[in-house]
């Protein structure tokens, strides 16, 4: 029997904005516990929400990079259950007039392109956390109770693991060139929740869904998908059926482990929020924000092969994260060569990051230095490998790379009147490699350059160097 | 009618427990006045939008600016019980985290 | 101190000529309630730092008209650093830290809250006898309720313990317990008022209003505390009038309409018939009447227990023990926790409308109950609407019977439901309305109910400004306080 897989994705994105969604209290990752707290995160009695303009802003930016159509006419609605991590024993959300639907991203998954719909995106607030004692009691921490998120629903347009791997890669990357989210899993701020069936080929009728949670990052998704596509055909071949039922998945085992049986629909009784009055997403609105949609992945990388001469693969890599591509378009606007700074960041850059195991942004290194720093190298003011001693310095303190150079006198000497008199003193001392060189000893030019370069510290230009020295033992 | 079945599943709803000699008190109460709103099954509603918000307002929309309104030793002031700054509460029985 | 013959002009020129400090005044007030507290039970905390609070202003000065004033607070308004309990055990330790914005405003305008007053659990209930903290009594007759949900508020005023006190209406809670105790009540046009800091019951009905003697000073009171409030989404941009100052009882050429609905057979006769002479004078002052027809209104009750029930149902869920109020002693875990705070710090009358919300809400009910009582309030409101294009003021009773003996109709939620008949109208069409005393039947006071259009506030003090100035009610004393003198 072979089978189809059917793979649905809920992702919760957190949206980066100042304040919490409903209550003006500090948005804020790894602060002290309930710190950024308020009576309106508390759900005391009385409190009333008002919505966070910046947070429904973003939930459109990122719409509009998803394809969706923005709903105009909108309200929240209630979504109630009890949890200690939701102080009102509601959730506001939008359930029936979400904030965009009929979105749409293309993935490429063995070389071939595929669009993957996406149902609807709706705005809503963040829970707290909970965090689980061994001593019989849990600890609620309401910090992040209230940060905006938008919740997006794709449709279930993905049959194997690695589309959906793709899909959430290319998701992540859309977002996060809007600049709305950090999209980021290990702090939360991206998490995916699955839906996976598999039926007969040929079978017209749907598998039972199995929900698939507690997915800490994109890999454990497709680790988790795959273990569900063998699970699930392995029962269905013994001549059983799938229960519905929520899955968690095991990191260390790699398998899925049963969470709870779903006994029927939730039943979260929904309502429109009386609190808040109804709004409108004005298409003025929408288009400014549209008009001022950041530039997304796709064409900075066209832009960069196209305009820049940025190789394909190159491109890609510039363009995985926004930190990235930002820092090089800056550098380039900063006056460097564009195929130089992406060789920096490729290579040097990106080897410093995964040593240390740092971003781009947490390192003191800024476009303008590392501009500064190849537009001296491209001048001839210093050496390749001067140069290296420089990023150090410029990456690990940022100092600014002109000024550094100057100052540690580590200038290149490109002067033929100052390196002229030299050459010719260490040529006068050693008759012995000047007679190597005319019996067509390559070698003995090497160790003059040696000699030159020991008298320089190094900081003679090998180019003006050789081309002194040639001249000199051609005139001897 | 409302079931004495449709009671208990409310109930659970709720977070609510009906001591046993409540029950049949509820279900007859509550019978009686669902029965009474049943009424509203005769009214004509076709075509008829339904008015959920009350006011003469928009929603209006917030600043985005992060403010601490109160402290955290106020917040802390009404809870039962507490450590570390985070609230202590009854293990949660495991559930499906963050809805 | 005792308020009967008082009004808040005649105690701010006390004030403001000296004549008394808000000191005294407030130390007055505190011996006041603590004696007549006795009989009425109106309170559930006194504020032992109101003094302090008076000293304060006093050394501030006395400026506008509320300043140096003790007012009573229904207990559902959120008062910082002051028990806030909504009459029920599930808060019977709530110590807010912040303040509604109705008190904010009234407190910056210098006015003193002496205390926070009795009521139904949550607003929920007739006759403030669904109080965690006991029953209140009517000041006319002991045996007698004092209506509610605002009853605490209501017997204050009318005991003379107050000149003034909040309330809140959701179904008729501000006008029932008003027309129970022979005083003024108004509730707002929805919106009119900020709800940051009113204990929700029902979001889109509920709304703060003012109880007093005389209809002047409620008109002070409101001008003070209303308006538009950033932390309520709902509350209106308009501005607010200074009704006091426009009072104005000439009632030529006012139109007046009275939905025979209202004149239903149940009704006390005797309670009619003191509506129908309040109805008279207005006829002799120069107002036109006519009788018109409300269809809709034999389906209110059964719209508003939907609406109300299913938001309150949400609203009463976060009442979990997890961060404030009463936690449940000996669970094993959070499902507990949950199950028996609610259980045990819920009383029978609020569990009730939880229960019947919850299940309006459900997913095999939703369609039949919630969103069908939406649709008929919209129907409602229409017809609210097409007749106050026509007319000024919609006018009837405000109840169909007097004050009932407390312990009559606490067991049938049904008949104590059907109570508020009349007065749910103006919640459900968002309607500002009020009672103003309109006679005693079997000594008893009955009111009479004015609606006006929306925001037309003024239209409703006016009018009952008229009617008090005709029949000078408030110069009866309550029956039950006249051996006290
Ligand atoms: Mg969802
Ligand atoms: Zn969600």
């Amino acid at each position: 029997m072979n089978f189809e897989t059917t793979i649905g994705l809920e992702v919760h994105v957190e949206l980066k904005t100042k304040s919490k969604m409903f209550s003006p209290s500090p948005v804020a990752y790894g602060a002290e516990s309930n710190i950024n707290t308020n009576v309106i995160d508390f759900g005391f009695p009385g409190t009333l929400p008002t919505v966070n303009k910046e947070g429904y802003r973003l939930g459109v930016m990122v719409a509009l990079a998803l394809n969706a159509n923005v709903e105009n006419h909108t309200h929240f609605d209630r979504k109630n259950y009890f949890y200690p991590d939701n102080p009102k024993a509601y959730q506001l959300t939008q359930h029936d007039k979400p904030l965009a639907h009929d979105g749409w991203i293309e993935i490429e998954v063995d070389g071939k392109k595929k669009k993957i719909g996406i149902e609807e995106l709706h705005v809503e607030e963040d829970a707290g956390k909970n965090t689980h004692g061994n001593d019989g009691y849990s600890y609620v921490d309401l910090n992040r109770q209230g940060t905006p998120l938008i919740e997006i629903v794709s449709k279930a347009d993905m049959h194997s693991p690695e589309e959906a791997y793709q899909y959430l890669e290319k998701l992540r990357q859309i977002v996060q060139f809007t600049g709305a989210s950090d999209v980021k899993m290990e702090e939360g701020s991206m998490r995916v929740d699955t839906n996976i069936s598999i039926r007969p080929v040929g079978s017209d009728k749907f598998g039972t869904k199995v929900e698939l949670k507690n997915l800490n990052s994109f890999n454990f998704v497709k680790l988790g998908l795959a273990y569900e596509e063998k699970r699930q055909s392995a029962i269905i071949k013994n001549g059983g059926s799938i229960g519905q039922e929520t899955r968690r998945f095991d990191e260390k085992t790699g398998e899925t482990m049963l969470m709870r049986v779903k006994s029927g629909a939730d039943d979260y009784r929904y309502f429109p929020e009386p609190d808040l009055p109804g709004f409108e997403v004005s298409p003025d609105w929408v288009k400014e924000i549209q008009d001022n949609l950041p530039e997304p992945a796709d064409k900075r990388r066209k832009r960069y092969v196209d305009e820049l001469g940025i190789p394909e693969y190159d491109a890609g890599v510039l363009t995985d994260t926004k930190e990235m591509s930002d820092f090089f378009d800056e550098a380039v606007k900063f006056g460097a060569n564009p195929k130089l700074v992406s060789n920096w960041l490729m290579g040097e850059v990106n080897a410093y990051l995964n040593d240390k195991k740092m971003g781009l942004l947490d390192t003191k290194l800024t476009p303008k230095n590392l501009s500064t720093m190849i537009k001296l190298i491209s001048d001839g003011t210093i050496s390749s490998k001067i140069a290296k001693k420089v990023f150090k310095e410029t990456i690990s303190n940022g100092t600014e790379p002109e000024g550094w150079v100057k100052e540690k006198g580590l200038v290149q000497e490109s002067d033929p009147a100052v390196l002229t008199p030299m050459i010719t003193e260490i040529l006068d001392n050693n008759q012995q490699s000047i007679d190597d060189f005319k019996n067509g000893k390559d070698r003995a030019v090497g160790y003059l350059v040696g000699q030159i370069m020991k008298q320089t510290h190094g900081q003679a230009n090998p180019k003006v160097v050789n081309k002194i020295l040639m001249s000199e033992l051609n005139n001897r | 009618m409302i079931s004495k079945e449709e009671i208990l599943h409310v109930a659970e709803l709720a977070n609510l427990k009906l001591k046993d000699d409540e029950v049949d008190g509820f279900v007859s109460q509550l019978g009686k006045i669902v029965n009474m709103e049943g009424n509203l099954a005769s009214v004509d509603t076709t075509n008829i939008e339904p008015t959920y918000n009350m006011g003469d307002t928009s929603t209006t929309f917030r600043e985005d600016k992060g403010i601490h309104t109160q402290t955290r030793e106020q917040m802390f002031e009404n809870v039962p019980e507490s450590e570390d700054n985070l609230i202590k509460v009854p293990t949660i029985v495991a559930k499906g985290e963050d809805e | 101190m005792n308020y009967l013959n008082e009004t808040i002009d005649s105690l701010h020129k006390k004030l403001a000529d000296k004549e008394l400090t808000s000191k005294e005044l407030t130390e007055q007030t505190l011996a006041g309630i603590k004696e007549t507290d006795k009989d009425i039970s109106a309170f559930i905390t006194v504020n032992d730092k109101a003094t302090e609070v008076a000293q304060k202003v006093d050394e501030d000065g006395i400026k506008g008209p509320l300043s140096g004033i003790p007012i009573a607070i229904k207990d559902n308004i959120v008062s910082n650093g002051i028990k806030t309990t909504a009459a029920s055990k599930i808060l019977y330790n709530f110590m807010p830290v912040y303040s509604a914005t109705v008190l904010e405003k009234l407190e910056s305008a210098g006015a003193i809250n002496i205390g926070k007053t009795n009521m139904d659990e949550f607003a929920m209930g007739s006759s403030t006898e669904t109080s965690f903290f006991g029953n209140t009594h009517n000041p006319w007759n002991l045996d007698s309720v004092p209506g509610g949900s605002s009853g605490g508020s209501a017997a204050a005023v009318a005991s003379g313990e107050v000149v003034a006190a909040l309330g809140t209406d959701t179904g008729g809670s501000i006008r029932q317990p008003a027309a129970f105790n022979g005083i003024f009540g108004i509730k707002p046009t929805y919106g009119r008022v900020s709800r940051w800091g009113i204990i929700a019951f029902a979001s889109s009905l509920d709304q703060v209003g003012v109880m007093t003697k005389r209809v002047e000073d409620s008109a002070t009171v409101l001008s003070t505390m209303a308006g538009h409030d950033y932390h309520d989404s709902t509350s209106s941009e308009k501005e607010v009038p200074d009704y006091r100052a426009n009072l104005n009882k000439d009632m030529n050429g006012v139109k007046i309409a009275i939905p025979k609905e209202f004149w239903h057979e149940g009704a006390d006769p005797e309670v009619i018939q003191q509506v129908n002479n309040a109805i008279d004078a207005y006829k002799k002052m120069g107002a036109t009447v006519e009788e018109v027809s409300l269809p809709t209104l034999k389906h209110a009750v059964e719209v508003y227990y939907v609406l109300a029930s299913s938001e309150a149902s949400s609203n009463l869920q976060r009442y979990d023990g997890v961060r404030y109020g009463f936690r449940a002693k000996d669970v094993k875990n959070i499902k507990d926790l949950f199950v028996n705070s609610r259980s045990e710090g819920f009383g029978d009358e609020v569990k009730r409308r939880i229960m019947l919300g919850t299940f309006a809400l459900s997913a095999g009910a939703y369609d039949a109950y919630f969103k069908k009582a939406a649709q008929v309030r919209t129907i409602f409101i229409q017809e609210m609407n097409e007749v106050l294009d026509k007319y000024d003021l919609i006018m009837g009773p405000s109840t169909t019977s007097a004050a009932f003996k407390i312990g009559a109709k606490i067991d049938d939620p049904l008949a104590m439901y059907m109570n508020d008949i009349l007065t749910i109208p103006a919640n459900l069409a968002g309607l500002p309305a009020a009672s103003v005393p309109a006679g005693l039947a079997n000594g008893m006071p009955v009111g009479l109910q004015i609606m006006a259009k929306p925001f037309n506030e003024q239209a409703i003090f006016n009018a009952a400004y008229a009617l008090q100035e005709e029949n000078k009610f408030y110069e009866k004393i309550p029956t039950a306080l006249k051996g006290e003198d």
